[in-house]
Order: C-alpha cells, then structure tokens, then sequence
C-alpha cells in the first residue's frame, strides 16, 4: 500500500477542532512580543506528552490508532503505540495524526528530531516528519522510515533550525497497512537534538532537474509540487532526504516582470518572457531550477453553443456537471499521470502532466443512450510527432464490463473497433480542439450504453506528452 | 615584484600570529587533559606533545602545484590497485591535486581516465624527506561518502630494499568516508600487517571529520608511537602491542593520499557524492628532542 496518496488529507481533519485552533494560532504568531520567549524545550515524548502535545488524526483514519502504551517501551515507563488497521477497516483505511503544542517552541537551536522505535513487523512509514500543525504548515518536514522488529533509533534532519522560531508542530505520520495487514508500531524518546553530526546539506529544488514549461499569464504554481527536499549525511554515513516546505527556501526569480515567487514558494507569472526560479536554503545552492516560458495568458477553450437540455455534461463551467468521483483516479503502480481539476484564470480545466493513461470516474452511471456523441477540448503545450491516445467509454459493473473505443491520433487505421475520430496533424501547440466522437450502435461496440461509468484516455504510443488540457468533457445529441 | 614578495611576507606573519595565538589557546585545553591522563595513570609519556623543533613544515601557502622540494607523486594504479584493490588513478593534474588559499587540495572525481572510474592523488616525500623518530602532525578536513579513503602516513624509508610490510608502515591517521566520526590509527609490521595490524580508533562525539579542521599526530621515539588527534592521545603503541618485530627504529617518509574504494571501505555507491575533496592546512614535522 505505498502508493496510496495521502495529500488529500494534509488540510483536513476533525474540523471543529481545527477551526478554535487555528484563531488562536494566528493571533500568537502575530504577537512579535512572544517571539523572543518561547521556550526550547526538546522533549515531546519521553513517558507522556511534555508540554500540553494534542493529538489530532487525519479524518479518514482510525481514530484511535494511537494510543500510549504503558506495557511496552524502548526506556521508562510507557511509549506511544500505533496500530496500524488491517485494509477494509470501517474504523479508517490508515493510521495517522499529527502531535501539536497549544503554544511554539523555539527549536533553533537542534538538528534532528529522534526517537527509538520498532514495530511487529518490518514496516516503511510512508509518511512521518513534523512541522505540520494544521495551519500553514510552513515548516512541514517529511520522510519515510523502515521498521525493524527491534528497538532502533532514528534521526530526521532539520533542514534549516534558524527557521523554527516558533514551532507548533512537533510530530506527524501516516501509514497504511503492509500487504494488505495491519500491524504495530511504537515510537519512544521523541526528541529534538543537537547531534552535531547532521552535514553536508545538498538542497534541490524540481528534484535537482533544470526544467523548462510553459506557464501562461496569472497562473501561480507551488514549487512545492516539484519536488523539494533537504539532504543530510547522517552519523551512520546514510544520506538521508527529507522533503522540505518552501519556506525553508529562498527563492530567487531571474525575471521578476515576468516570474516572482512568494516566501510560501508561490511562483505567480506577471508578464511574458522567460525566467529561471532557483533556491537556496541555508545558503547553501539548491540543485535544480524551473525555467518558465510565459507566451502569454491562458487560452480560453471555445465555449459550447449547444443548450443544457441536450447535454449531459461531466466536465464544463457552461453547464450543470453530474457528479464525478475523480478526474485522475490515480492507478497504481503503472500510471505516471499527475494533476486533475485546476483553475486557471478563473476557469475550470483539467490539466495533466507525465500523460500515460488517465481515468474520470463518474458517481452515478449514466445513461447515454439518446445521445449521439462525445465531445472533448484538447490542448498541448509541446506536441510530440507521434501523439496517438485511445479514448475509450466504459460501461464496467459487477457482471460485465463493455466499451466504445475512439483513437484521437494517427490517420492510418490499427483496429476497426476503434476508429480514429481525429487526426493528430490536427493538433496545433497551445491551440484549443474541439474533438467531436460520434457514439457508435452497440452491435459495433459491444457498448452497454446505459450505464457508462468510466471514460478512460490512454496514452498507446507513450508519447512524451509533458502537459495536456482538457475542458468541455460531455455527451450531447444533435 | 617586491610589492608582492612583500605581501606575501605580510601574509605569512599573519598567519604566525595566528598559528600563535592558536597554539596559546590549545596549550590552555591541553592543562586538563593532562590532569585527567595523569590520574589514572603513571605513564608519563602520555601527554599530547612533547617535541617542540620544527625539522620541516609545509603551510601551503603558495597556490599552484605542491612543493616539488618537498613532495613527489604515485601516478597510476600500482599493483592490484596499491595493493588494495583500490579503484583511483592517481595522476598530479591541477584537477586532482593543488595549492589554493592556503591549503593543499587532493581532489577525487569520478571520471573514465585511462580505464579507472576514478581519479585522485598521492603524495609523497619519498627521496625528499624522511625522518626517523619525532612528531608529525597535519591538520585536514576530511573528505565524505561510501567508497572515499583518506590517509596521512608513514612508509619505511628502507621499503625498497626490504619490502612491505618488513619496512614498517605508521597510518597516522585513515579514515573511512562512510564513518564520518572515526578515524583509525594503526602500525603494520612483520608478521601484523593488513587485517592483522595493530589499529585503534577514535571517535568523535557530537561532531565529525568532514565538516571542520582537525589535527592528525604522532609522537614517535624509541620504543613507543603516541597517537592524538586535537588535544586527546588516544593510543600508544609499543613494542609490547606488536605480534611481531619492532620496525620503527629508521627513517619513514610521508604519504597523504585520497583513495576510493578498496577493500578496506568497499567501492562508492551512487550516494557518493562526486567529487570529494581533502583540505590540508599544513604539515609539521618536529625532531624528537628528547634523545640524548
């Protein structure tokens, strides 16, 4: 279960708890008087909770999962014990929380969170860090981390201490089941320290790569999402990668008329032209860069002409869309594709990145069978000579799956059963197409059409599609 | 011209000054330890450093290539990789070896040259300067990383005639790269060479080699070899120690070298970050003073 996504659930959780929180948390952070007073207390687990530590579980895991163990500990008289559910749990599908301060602490002067820990079997914590507090999240740090079934320490690096002045968040993870099993796991000695062995800082930014895209005009991207991470050598000679939130960064714009970038790594494009964002963190050159070509703004996809009642529409800012489950219902472990649904100068798209195949998974089957065609707007920044993606509309339920395929792509024709709808010399770079798919008799298809549920783009020829748009995803009739 | 001759003469009194004021802050430190040496022992012969003249001393303070007065080269991959299957090939290009802003530079790169994956460099006073008996010391910041094998040491002048380990070997100090806080300090000798040495480490507390300065020494007279790095002594070896015959009553010379790979560390993985550089601050060597 590694790849299950636990992104969704970083800005949410039990949310009355949250929301007296989070007040509070702003007026204390803004009170300049405290600044200089918090304490640096280094313990946050060592028999209990040091200091007032609540604990706070994602919503959608088990609740309960943790608990303090008095039974079993690496040294004293208790330690914190995770139970990780078995898969299919009603209780919740992971185990995972976040361990925060009513008040800051000034860890400035550490380099590590440590603490001992073993579990029942030899597990990876898919996620666990700290800095993550419900609020900002501004100094969120996470890694992953492999269990023995003996007590072992471990050490997460701080990847800039000077930033945390003022720190709330002192623990966090999240981890799902191993094969499909729960398991334990238990943390003891939770502890900041100044180990003095935590060097040769290698930051990277866009995960060490020199990037180049296109961005239009207004956009704003995280730097987050490509890939930040602070990398230690370890007293046990282990490099250890953490990745690290923006604000352990400086961010540097070499244009700041067309690219300017926030302290929360907000890059907003301003004006067109070109611009390399770079970093550093600690002073200490990050690797990586991202290079952004702006030619200008976001061109709008044509807006449909035909009238509500003669479509069923599942993605478009002109019509009522029926609810759907996901646009990228990412599926492991082959697919690569990233994104979903964004706004981009104040209009819906669907935008995909690493395009190998995608899928949009409506709620409740619909009925097409009055319909006549599909319909899809198309566009690519970089087109790739050999573009060919199989578009296929899927009826899949508990007694048989069929399917109409459609090829947007080559002209010469593969396979009868999916014929091609649009030809890829077609296409034109950052240019809208209006792809219109007929829907074909089911004698031809083998198309259930009442109760199409899934919609699937594939990318056959693995081209290197680096961004791909989509808007107006609907079925109508002329 | 003099203009320059003159800053340079500027430049090198600073740095006494310097070294000075530094030594009077050492000597400071050196008070306790000495205190506590001497009250769970009687040997009094552990104390840090006992000899004082200078004999010869490179600061590294002329950028360029290394002394040739003082230094020569290994070039190539000896037998069987220097006969630890190291992985290197040492050659004295300016990319893997230089005098820079005070320091001398041995640098590792990963690089396809004359068919090794790796190239360096090792010097050595072999026919420049060899000593037997006194202090040597050199103070360097360490490189890091699976693979890296950094050493300042001592090879019998006498290696040619009768052969290693019969010549005796003095590893002031050897480190390996994927145990940043240890260095090792060992004699090899007949009949307690390679795996059989006679080795003791030291470790540091709350810190490591690759992030900062250290000093490396002996002190070696008949009968004993003292090790310390800073102000500890950490071992003395003497013939007592040894499974074997004492071969350290002649004249050594110098060898500092950046290995990679062997089979004393094993080869660098691909979290080794290429290239790795050793920094040495300066060279010393002091005549035992107390013979006679």
């Amino acid at each position: 279960m590694k790849n299950r996504k636990y992104t969704y659930l970083t800005n949410s959780f039990i949310l009355g708890l949250f929301l007296v929180a989070s007040v509070s948390c702003e007026r204390e952070l803004s009170d300049e008087t405290k600044f200089a007073t918090f304490p640096n207390t280094a313990e946050v687990f060592i028999d209990g909770f040091t200091g007032g530590l609540d604990y706070f579980p994602f919503s959608g895991s088990k609740a309960d999962a943790f608990t303090v163990d008095t039974k079993e500990s690496y040294k004293g008289a208790s330690s914190m014990r995770f139970d990780v559910p078995n898969v299919g749990d009603p209780d919740g599908a992971f185990a995972g929380a976040i361990f925060r301060l009513a008040s800051e602490r000034d860890l400035t002067t550490y380099d590590a969170l440590t603490f001992w820990a073993k579990g029942t079997v030899p597990g990876l914590i898919n996620e666990i860090g700290f800095g993550q507090d419900f609020g900002e999240n501004k100094y969120l740090v996470t890694t992953n981390l492999q269990l023995t079934t003996n007590w072992k320490k471990y050490t997460i690096a701080i990847p800039d201490a000077s930033k945390l002045i003022a720190e709330k968040g002192m623990f966090w993870y999240a981890e799902g089941p191993e094969d499909n099993k729960g398991y334990t796991f238990w943390i003891d000695e939770l502890k900041f320290e100044k180990l003095g062995t935590i060097a040769q800082p290698r930051p990277s930014i866009v995960n060490g790569l020199d990037k180049v895209e296109t961005q239009f005009l207004g956009n704003s991207v995280s730097m987050a999402a490509y890939g930040l991470t602070q990398t230690f050598n370890l007293e046990s000679g282990v490099n250890q990668t953490v990745t690290a939130a923006p604000a352990y960064f400086s961010f540097k714009s070499s244009n700041t008329d067309v690219a300017r970038v926030s302290d929360a790594g907000i890059v907003t494009l301003v004006g067109t032209g070109t611009s390399k964002i770079t970093a550093t963190l600690g002073n200490v050159k990050a690797t990586g860069s991202l290079t952004v070509n702006v030619p200008g703004s976001f061109p709008v996809a044509p807006v449909p002409t035909l009238a509500q009642n003669n479509v069923v529409s599942i993605f478009s800012d002109k019509y009522t869309n029926v609810p759907v489950n996901y646009y990228n219902g990412y599926w492991a472990p082959y697919q690569t594709t990233k994104g979903e649904q964004t706004i981009i100068n104040g209009q819906n798209v669907i935008n995909y990145t690493d395009f190998n195949f995608v899928g949009t998974q409506l709620t409740t089957p619909l009925d097409i069978s009055q319909m006549t065609h599909f319909s899809v707007d198309i566009m690519m920044l970089e087109l790739p000579t050999d573009i060919d993606l199989l578009l296929t509309f899927k009826n899949e339920n508990s007694t048989a799956t069929t399917f109409q395929q459609n090829r947007i792509g080559q002209s010469y024709q593969l396979d009868s059963r999916a014929p091609v709808v649009y030809p890829s010399a077609d296409f034109k770079a950052g240019v809208w197409s209006t792809i219109k798919i007929p829907i074909r008799p089911t004698s031809e298809t083998s198309l259930d059409k009442t109760g199409v549920n899934l919609i699937i783009i594939e990318n056959i020829k693995s081209s290197n599609v680096k961004t791909i748009y989509l808007d107006n995803m609907y079925f109508y009739k002329e | 011209m003099e203009k320059i001759l003159k800053q340079e003469k500027m430049k090198k009194i600073n740095r006494n000054l310097m070294l000075i004021k530094g030594l009077v802050s050492k000597a400071l430190l050196l008070v306790l330890p000495i205190f506590v040496i001497s009250s769970c022992t009687t040997d009094e012969k552990q104390t840090v450093t006992t000899f004082s003249e200078l004999v010869m001393a490179d600061e590294f303070d002329t950028d360029g290539a290394p002394n040739n007065k003082i230094w020569g080269f290994d070039i190539g991959t000896g037998t069987n990789g220097w006969g630890n299957n190291e992985l290197q090939y040492y050659t004295k290009r300016t990319d893997n070896v230089k005098v820079e802003n005070g320091y001398l530079l041995i640098t590792a790169k990963k690089e396809d040259f004359n068919g090794s994956s790796y190239t360096s460099a090792r010097l050595l006073t072999k026919g420049l300067f060899a000593q037997k008996y006194g202090r040597f010391e050199a103070r360097i910041r360490l490189p890091y990383g699976q693979g890296i094998w950094p050493a300042f040491w001592l090879l019998g002048d006498n290696s040619d005639e009768v052969g290693w380990p019969k010549c005796g070997e003095i590893d002031i100090m050897e480190y390996r790269g994927q145990e940043p806080t240890k260095v090792l300090g060992t004699v090899h000798g007949p009949g307690y060479s390679g795996a059989t040495s006679i080795s003791k480490g030291y470790s540091l507390l709350n810190d490591r080699f690759d992030t900062g300065f250290h000093i490396f020494g002996i002190e070696w007279g008949p009968e004993y070899i003292n090790y310390y790095v800073d102000d500890v002594l950490y071992n003395q070896i003497t013939p007592a120690n040894v499974t074997g015959e004492w071969v350290f009553d002649h004249p050594f010379y110098i060898i500092i070298n950046l290995a990679v790979g062997g089979d004393f560390l094993g080869a660098p993985n691909n979290e080794t970050v290429f290239p790795q550089t050793m920094l040495v601050d300066y060279v010393r060597v002091y005549k035992n003073n107390k013979l006679n």
